[in-house]
Order: C-alpha cells, then structure tokens, then sequence
C-alpha cells in the first residue's frame, strides 16, 4: 500500500458516517498494521494470496496477538490478577466485576474477548444457596446487559454445560428476557450428562434469541481434552490457549485452477496449494510469536493464564462445494451436486479426508496444542465471499431436506477438530413442540455432527456464520447507516451481497475485519 | 426369542411419508399418511387422500413394502421419538398397521420408538384393542360433540368417535383430542361448555389440542367456511378450563 491509498483509505474511515468513534478507532488500527510490510512468504504463496485462492482473513500484516486467545478465566479467578491490581474475588459480585474488567484487557483479531467463559464454571464457587434464584436472574441480566453495551460484538461468546446448573439456567432466562444479539453461547452437550431438560431449555432459548449453538461434547473431549471451549463463531479450541491465526484455501479456486481428474487434483493440486496455505500460515505464526513476541511480553502469557504450548493454527477451507460440482464436471457429470449426488457426496468425503491427512503430515511451529500440526476448520465464510459456498456447507437454498441434509454434512464433522458450522433450518411449528428439537440434536449427535445450530424461519436475529444479529439493526443500518454492533456492520455487507433475510436459509459469510 | 404372531399383511397404500414432523404427536416424529378415508369432511386439508375427489398433480398413492418403511425408518430413527400413523384414515387399514407397529416393536434397533395413530375416531371399538398391543398412543379428532353438526360436517355421526375417545382413555391409549373449530359452525359456547362436561367426565386432565380451521389447502364450499380468529380459540381454550384443569394447546 503506498502513501496515497494509505491516505485515502484513513480519510475516508475517519469520514465513514456509519461508524462510530470506537468502531473507526478500531479499523484505523488494522489500516495502520496493513502499512508494514506483509512477513516474508514466497513469490508463489504471494501469488495465492493475491488471487485469493489461499487467504488470510485480513489479519492485518503483522500480527501482535492471537486471532482467538481463551484465558484461563478459573485460574485468574482463584489467584486474581497482578497486571490489572485484582485480587481474587470473594462473592458473586466482586466475580461478575473482576470479569468484567478482565474482559476488556483480553486481545483478538476482533480487538473484543473472543471467549468470556465457561461461565457456569467460572462462577460455580460463587452462587451458594444463600442466592435465590431471583438474585441470580438481577445479577446475571444485569452482567449481561454490560457484556453487550461494552463488548458490542456478536463474536464474544460464552460456554456452558455439559452438566446443569442454576447459572446455566438463569442465563437462558435472561436471555430469553433481554433477546440481545451479544453474547453468542454455546451449549455443550453430553448425551449421558446433559438433561433434556437443559437441551429443551436451550432450544426455547434459541427460538426466541438464535442462540445457544451445541456442540457434541464427548466428540471434542476426544480431540481436545476436557479443556476446550467453543468461541467467536463456531471455533473449538483449548481454554488456555487457542489459535495464533486462521489462513484459509479456497476450495473453489482451487478446482479452477486444475484440469484433469479428480485423481489427479488430490494427487497434485490440492497438496500444492494446501502447502501455499501451510506456508503463510507458519510465516504469521512466526511473526506473531517471533517478531511481535506476543507471549513474551503479554501480562496473560506472563500471568499463566494462556500458555504457547495450548495454542496451534487453523488450517480453514471454503467452498467445497463448488469444488465438488467443478471436479465432477470435470468427469463428466455436469448434473451431479454436492448435498444431492451419491457420487458428489463420495468424492466430498474423500476431499476432506485428504486434506485432513495432509494438515496431519504438515509440521507447525509454535502449534504443540495441536501436536504441532494445524486443526483443521471447516470455515464459515466472510462478506466478501462471492459465489463459493462457506466451508463444506450445501449452497444456500439449495439444501435438500433435513435428513438428508445432516447425511451429507455428518461424515465430514470428525476431520474438523476446531469446528464445523452448519446451520440447518426450521419452520415455525417446531416452537410449539421443542422436544422434536431436542431429538434432532441428539440424533444429530449420535450421527457424528460436531456441533449443530438451527435458524428458526420467523426469529428476529439471523445467525450468520456463528454470530447473529438483529434483522432491526440490519434494516437500521440500510435506513440510516448505523449500528453499535461492529458484526452489524460486517453482516450488513454480507446481507447486501446475499439478500440473507430473505433466504430460505439465513446465513452469509461475515467480515472477520474490515477489508477494503 | 419370543415371536410375536405377524399377519399375513405386507404393504399398505399409502399417500404419502415424512421423514420428520414436529405436528404429529411428541417429539419429532416418523410420519406415514395412508390413502383411504371413511369420513368426507367439508374442512379436509388433504381431499386427495378420499376416494372419490379429484387427484392432486404430483399425488400418487403407491402401495408400499412394509419392510422398505421400516427401512426408512430406521434412516430416521436416531432423530425421532416415535412414528405416527395418519391420514386419510389410519385405521382403515388395520392389518398394514398392525404389522407396521409389530415390526418396529420387533426390532431391537426401534423397539424404544412409540407407535402413535391419527385418527378420526370412526372405528370400533375391536380394531383398537386388536392395536394396543403394539400401539402407544392415539390423537384422535373430534370434529363436533353435536352430532347433528358433525354430520353435516363430516358426512357421518360421531357416536363411534366418541365411543373411540372413551374407550382409549379407558385402555389409557388416549394421547390427546384435536377439536377443529370452524367459526359459525361448532364453536357455540353452550355446545364446548358440554364438550368440555363429558370431557372432564372421562379425564379432567385431558390433553386437548384446539385448531382453528384455516381455508389454505381445503376446497372451496358454498356458504364458504371461516376461520376462527385467533383470539376466538384463546376464549374457547378459556371457556374448557373453567371445566376441569385440562392441558391445552391452542394451534
């Protein structure tokens, strides 16, 4: 970037009428790493990146902290905090403010807390009996109200489960009451642990807030340990640690690139172009950890509370389907598609189970989290995506029933530790008879899904990659080109390019950062 | 192992299958319409499945292997609490479901999803004793407790429908009952208020579902029947719990 684009650029941010003082803040700062120079990578790798076959979420081009870092919030609970001058809360109150103001010093690629907590946990020791429920709920809403006023950002998530709680329940209540777009939760569900009860509450939940999203805990305990925490949008990763960065491969690209047969682009296409993204991936780790020295100078690496050795990369890709459809093209079969084809479905499978053996033959730097190897990440899309269908998603509206639907996507969801993002669709009768939900997740589960998420059809908040908004602030910003929620603005992006709200299936990819 | 006798019964024509409902009973749901009823009712959301009324475009009845259902069932099975059987009407083919609700309990893989049956009550009182070995519930509609009106509306009398619903709830088979109410037609307040009497006679904690007649999908009637509005089926509901302490589920 020269001086002059530099300039225009900065101008016309500090000009943008949409954005708030804060929200332009925030991008002046990604504008501003985006005038160093970009780490060295090859002429070849530069050329992927330049034609977006292999793309770097626009990180920025140095990057000083993790993309998604999960703080140890239990252990900074029970032994305070030097750096911010915190000693270790005593009540409930004193927790919930101690977290609070932790929140807010706690870095990622959205400059807000990706991982607030597995907030049951977390606040466990603090709500004894000597806590009615009713103090609970005016504690909790009121906690929950800051959380979205301060960390205006629908990526800052919170876990819960897989064992019940009264926390858990009071935040579902509180939720359902104040139907806020921040922040995202997951519910993580344990067959033998977790009560229909909880499931049934959850899903009430979603139906009036689009959230919480399960995942299936026994699946990411097997991948993870019990340490681990679903964050941002559909990102699984150990608590302690996390991903220093997220390069993706499209998919789509990479099938236009090849000729030839299917063979042949496992063989030779797909292993080149996966090495270009292992190549900037390990270029960013190294300028993270390396150059910036991010856990040799952050008082959360110093303090104990994240640690290197829990942390790895996510090798994500995109648009397998149309990969799927071109390569099958190429065979030949022009009619057969991904989500309808035995033969399409086949060779989606044998796609990711290559790419996965190579992501397992490819050695990190800096990623002992994950055995020194990137997870891999079916990823969900930015708004700039344009025509290539989010991770290994069926297009959108082009889904068969649901079925059918969870058959396809299913057998991919064991390749993909640090998480999958399918969103499957209801229409307004399942409210009145939220059991069926709750057998639809189990049987989901049971069906090897990783995690699952439903739209429902006449819900006020669309979830868009993992992270929702509110159809109200989508139209506020078309009418008057203003919101508080900095994902507002990425998913009004999204909602042009796609038309999201009047999909049969609400979802757009999401602008991670603000790219030009 | 004990085998359990199986009719000589094995395919069943059927309307139409879904994979998943979540209007069909508890929990999500297997669901198999059957082709074929013995009622004519003016606010029939499926007239295609009556013989005698005009084919719909793209509706073909097919007779289908009881065994090929019990593998799309088994396709199903881990995202369902159960099966229902409706209509058309179910129980016209007694000896389809029969075994239908005998293979499911016969397998160890289905045996722990419940066998439900739609039904408009018109059937005898052996035909559900001949089920409830193998039947785990039934939702049976009501369409009027006026007999005269429910033949008017239906083509029939209810007596046998309301011998059904008695006896189910006798045999502790009864799940629910569905009333359809049509505004201007079996809505009057003295007619539910002895409804809801002979409803609390039997189980003063019935499960009641009340439907409002919506016109989408029926056919066209002269004079044309209309929709209760949605705040006329909330007093209706209001007016059965000044009965007895019924569940209720207004739709």
């Amino acid at each position: 970037m020269d001086s002059i684009e530099f300039q225009t650029r900065a101008m016309a941010l500090v000009q943008d009428g949409s954005l708030g003082y804060d929200q332009k803040l925030r991008q002046l700062a990604t504008l501003a790493t985006e005038a160093i120079p970009y780490p060295k990578i090859s002429a070849e790798c530069r050329e992927a990146l330049d034609k977006r076959v292999i793309c770097d979420m626009f990180e920025g081009h140095a990057p000083y902290a993790p993309r998604y870092v999960l703080p140890n919030y239990e252990k900074a609970i029970q032994n305070g905090l030097q750096y911010l001058e915190l000693p270790a809360p005593t009540d409930l109150d004193d927790a919930l403010s101690f977290l609070q103001i932790m929140y807010t010093h706690v870095p990622s690629v959205t400059t807000y807390p990706v991982y607030l907590g597995d907030l049951d946990k977390v606040l466990a020791p603090f709500v004894t009996d000597a806590i009615s429920d009713d103090e609970l709920d005016i504690k909790l809403r009121r906690f929950w109200i800051g959380i979205d006023r301060m960390l205006p950002d629908a990526f800052v998530h919170v876990d819960l489960g897989p064992h019940d709680s009264r926390i858990t329940r009071s935040i579902f209540r509180v939720e359902r009451s104040l139907r806020q777009a921040v922040p995202n939760i997951t519910l993580k569900v344990d067959p033998d642990i977790t009560p229909d009860s909880l499931i049934e509450d959850g899903v009430r939940t979603v139906f009036e807030t689009g959230k919480p999203h399960f995942v299936n805990h026994p699946m990411m305990v097997r991948d993870h340990g019990e340490g681990y925490a679903s964050v941002s949008c559909y990102n699984s990763l150990k608590i302690g640690g996390g991903a220093h960065t997220l390069v993706r491969l499209n998919l789509k690209e990479a099938a236009l690139r090849h000729t030839g047969s299917a063979d042949d682009f496992l063989a030779t296409t797909l292993p080149h172009f996966a090495e270009l993204t292992a190549e900037l991936t390990e270029a960013r780790i190294r300028s993270l950890v390396e150059e910036q020295q991010f856990f040799n100078t952050h008082w959360l690496a110093a303090e104990g509370l994240v640690d290197i050795n829990l942390f790895s990369a996510m090798f994500g890709i995109y648009g397998l389907a149309e990969c799927v459809n071109l390569l099958m093209a190429y065979e030949g079969h022009e009619e057969a598609r991904y989500g309808h084809d035995a033969a399409a479905n086949a060779l989606s499978i044998r796609i990711t189970e290559r790419i996965a053996e190579i992501v397992a033959n490819r050695p990190m730097p800096y990623c002992a989290g994950g055995n020194d190897r990137c997870y891999l990440h079916s990823q969900s899309g930015i708004d700039l995506d344009d025509n290539v269908t989010a991770g290994t998603r069926i297009p959108v509206g082009d889904e068969p029933p649901m079925l059918e639907h969870i058959a396809t996507c299913a057998p991919h969801h064991h390749l993909f530790p640090s998480g999958v993002s399918d969103i499957f669709h209801v229409d307004e009768t399942a409210v009145r008879n939220p059991d069926a939900m709750v057998d639809i997740i189990r049987g989901a589960f049971v069906s090897g899904m990783r995690d699952f998420t439903f739209n429902l059809d006449s819900n006020e908040f669309v979830r868009i990659t993992g992270y929702l908004v509110r159809k109200s602030d989508l139209a506020a910003i078309a009418d008057h080109g203003a919101s508080r929620h900095t994902s507002d603005h990425l998913a009004a992006g999204s909602e042009n390019a796609y038309h999201l709200t009047q999909r049969a299936v609400k979802r757009v990819g999401c602008r991670e950062q603000n790219p030009r | 192992m004990n085998r359990i006798p199986v009719n000589q019964v094995t395919t069943g024509l059927v309307a139409d299958v879904i994979n998943f409902s979540t209007v069909d009973g508890p929990g999500n749901r297997f669901v198999v319409f059957m082709q074929g009823c013995n009622f004519d009712c003016v606010a029939c959301h499926n007239p295609q499945t009556i013989p005698g009324h005009a084919p719909v475009e793209g509706h073909h009845p097919v007779r289908v292997e009881i065994d090929d259902l019990v593998a799309q069932i088994r396709r199903a099975a881990p995202f369902i609490r159960g099966i229902t059987v409706s209509g058309g009407e179910a129980t016209q083919q007694p000896a389809f479901l029969h075994a239908l609700f005998t293979a499911i309990k016969a397998d160890p893989d289905l045996s722990r999803l419940t066998c439900f049956v739609d039904s408009n009550g018109a059937c005898n009182q052996a035909t559900w004793d001949y089920f409830a070995p193998v039947m785990d519930g039934a939702m049976l509609d009501l369409k009027c407790f006026d007999s005269t009106i429910h033949k008017a509306m239906t083509g029939h009398s209810n007596e046998q429908v309301l011998a059904s619903i008695a006896h189910l709830q006798k045999i502790g088979l009864l799940y629910e009952v569905r009333l359809l109410l049509l505004a201007g037609t079996n809505d009057d307040p003295a007619l539910l208020c002895k409804t809801a009497e002979w409803f609390a006679g039997l189980d003063p904690n019935m499960r009641l579902k009340i439907i409002g007649f919506r016109s989408h999908g029926a056919r066209p009637q002269t004079p044309p029947l209309i929709e209760p509005t949605s705040e006329a089926l909330h007093v209706a509901a209001d007016l059965f719990n000044t009965v007895a302490r019924f569940t209720i589920q207004v739709v």
